[in-house]
């Protein structure tokens, strides 16, 4: 980590993986309401997709898959739509995050499944945003770390 | 469920949490404590608790790891004083 040094073995298996590591992560933030898993462990996966391949390639080189820029508005973003559902059960005349009142579908009980996709899909930004943000700050000011 | 597999689960806890603090060197402490956070995962699932296992898995073998790598790295043996 300290001196970085390619290896074309170690970055082409990562850089293979990586992408699986995150379709498994989508699997398990859009099944979260059925099975194991939810928005905290899918984005902490996608985290640990992405920080494969920054210890691999370095940071430098891997600015191209996530860039170290993102993860403020991104962690921010996951939030605002946490909050945002809620509130907008709000102003639809429920209380706060009850997703029935959302009226996403026809019954309720679906409104409620979509309801608590939303707030998945806004923690597991959040997750994800932050868990790089936390590797990138502990790295700051090395060379090619 | 098994409560054969858990004693056995248990056993391996306590060895590599007294493994972790024995060890001199911090990596091999580091790498051990990720071992360590496996084993609870798995005592999780056979305990029946199938999403705390999978947030142990996750975040405890895999994220945690590699943050006290990069604090190991960021840091030095002696001070400078």
């Amino acid at each position: 980590m300290k001196t970085h040094r390619s290896n074309p073995i170690v970055s082409l298996v990562s850089r293979m993986v990586s992408p699986f590591i995150m379709m498994f992560a989508l699997y398990v933030i859009f099944h979260g309401h059925y099975s194991p898993g939810g928005g905290f462990q899918g984005g902490t996966l996608i985290a640990a997709a992405i920080i494969l391949v920054r210890l691999s390639e370095g940071s430098d080189t891997a600015q191209l898959q996530f860039s170290r820029s993102w993860g403020t508005p991104l962690g921010s973003l996951g939030v605002l739509i946490y909050f945002g559902t809620g509130l907008a059960a709000v102003f639809m005349g429920g209380r706060f995050l009850d997703y029935a009142a959302l009226h996403l579908a026809h019954h309720a009980s679906m409104s409620r499944s979509y309801g608590i996709l939303l707030v998945e899909i806004g923690v597991g930004l959040a997750v994800t945003a932050i868990l790089v943000s936390i590797y990138d700050n502990l790295l700051e000011g090395e060379a090619d770390a | 469920m098994y409560w054969q597999l858990e004693i056995v689960l248990f056993l391996f806890l306590i060895v590599t949490a007294a493994s972790a603090l024995w060890v001199r060197n911090l990596v091999t402490a580091v790498i051990v404590l990720s071992v360590f956070s496996f084993f609870s995962a798995l005592l999780y699932v056979a305990m029946g608790a199938v999403d705390v296992g999978f947030t142990e898995a996750v975040v405890g073998a895999g994220i945690s790891g590699v943050l006290m790598l990069v604090a190991l790295f960021k840091t030095w043996r002696r001070s400078s004083d």
